[in-house]
């Protein structure tokens, strides 16, 4: 969606805001968003271990998102710490892709997700790491670790239940038409990562459409199963416009936090 | 959870782990788990077993494909050797010119 670059959100969301603590706060979100999400498996796997697996991720999703965020209040100047950014925020003061926020659906359909994600941010951290902002590169430098096991975790699985039975194939397909439409807005460049590719920060989005396809292609194939060919879906979360999904994890994200401000454990 | 694989063959067949600790020398079991196969076995031992830096190498082992003593043959299997401390390699004088032993 190129053609609603900028927009009206832009000038009432955040004028303090400089770039680079915006694209943090992008990252920060996806992080935190799709960390509330995992853990809402945790007691409802298929299996204990399963249980664990996705409590790990979603641990090492709420710390890269913790770093970000911390970043981004920095950046701000305004003295609001991760707590406060991650707590304090509306929905549409929210910039997370569509992708991280949708249900889980069924397991299949998470694996699908966590796939697409995955495989994005192992290429997006992996160029981060030469970012000229150095929190960044240093956050970079860390998470690459735990998301190349995210994305060997979900290869796993989307490889078994694809080439299993009858069953698992369908669910498998199924979980993977339902995200490929949302994964476009990964790789939407805008005039806030034009900026900040000019000056060494951000990584350019669209640069990482060609080996994230070329990975997710390799392990749909190996899933013998048929990638989407669907029509991209509007997107708009980096402009703060969501799915009816994002408000009800917010309000559980962040009801505790709001109903006993300032409270310490 | 039962370990019953054989009376539910739905159920992940259960795997034992073997964790190799930053200074440690070899492999010390370090539980069980359930897993589809061995490369899920293996992942979900790194998750299980190695949250808090345990370790550098994971082994993991059909706990089917381990043969046991028997806690019942424990006295024949183990008593005998109790008296026989001569086993034990402390009846030799070293010589002063030995080193480094």
């Amino acid at each position: 969606m190129t053609a609603q670059r900028g927009g009206w959100l832009d000038a009432v969301r955040r004028p303090d805001l400089p770039p680079a603590g915006e694209y943090a706060l992008r990252l920060a979100d996806d992080a935190l968003v799709l960390a509330q999400r995992t853990a809402e498996w945790v007691s409802a796997a298929p299996e204990m271990e399963e249980d664990v697996a996705l409590a790990n991720i979603a641990l090492d999703l709420l710390g890269q998102a913790r770093s970000l965020l911390t970043r981004a209040g920095e950046l701000e100047g305004r003295g609001r710490d991760e707590d406060a950014l991650a707590s304090h925020r509306t929905e549409r003061e929210f910039v997370n892709c569509q992708l991280v926020e949708l249900p889980n659906g069924d397991f299949a359909r998470t694996m699908a997700r966590l796939l697409v994600f995955a495989a994005y941010q192992v290429e997006l951290y992996s160029r981060l790491t030469g970012s000229a902002d150095e929190v960044l590169a240093a956050v970079a430098a860390k998470a690459v670790k735990e998301v190349r096991y995210h994305r060997d975790h979900a290869t796993q699985w989307v490889v078994r239940l694809g080439d299993g039975t009858a069953q698992s194939a369908a669910r498998m397909q199924a979980g993977l038409d339902a995200v490929w439409p949302h994964a476009d807005e990964l790789f939407e460049a805008d005039e806030l990562t034009d900026a900040l590719v000019r000056t060494g920060v951000a990584v350019d989005p669209s640069s990482l459409l060609a080996p994230w396809s070329a990975y997710v292609g390799t392990v749909v194939e190996q899933a013998t199963l048929v990638r989407p060919d669907v029509t991209a879906l509007p997107g708009g979360g980096r402009r703060g416009i969501h799915t009816e999904a994002l408000a009800p994890l917010l309000a559980e994200l962040q009801h505790i936090a709001r109903s006993h401000p300032g409270a310490r454990w | 959870m039962s370990d019953a694989g054989a009376a539910h063959p739905r159920e992940w067949p259960l795997w034992e782990v073997f964790v190799r600790g930053r200074r440690g020398l070899s492999h010390v079991h370090a539980g069980s788990l359930h897993a589809p196969d061995a490369a899920m076995a293996l992942r979900n031992a790194r998750d299980l077993y190695t949250r808090r830096q345990e370790g550098v190498s994971i082994w993991v082992v059909p706990s089917a494909g381990i043969v046991a003593s028997s806690p019942d043959e424990k006295d024949a299997f183990f008593d005998p050797a109790a008296d026989k401390v001569y086993r034990h390699p402390t009846f030799y004088e070293v010589p002063d010119e030995v080193q480094h032993l």
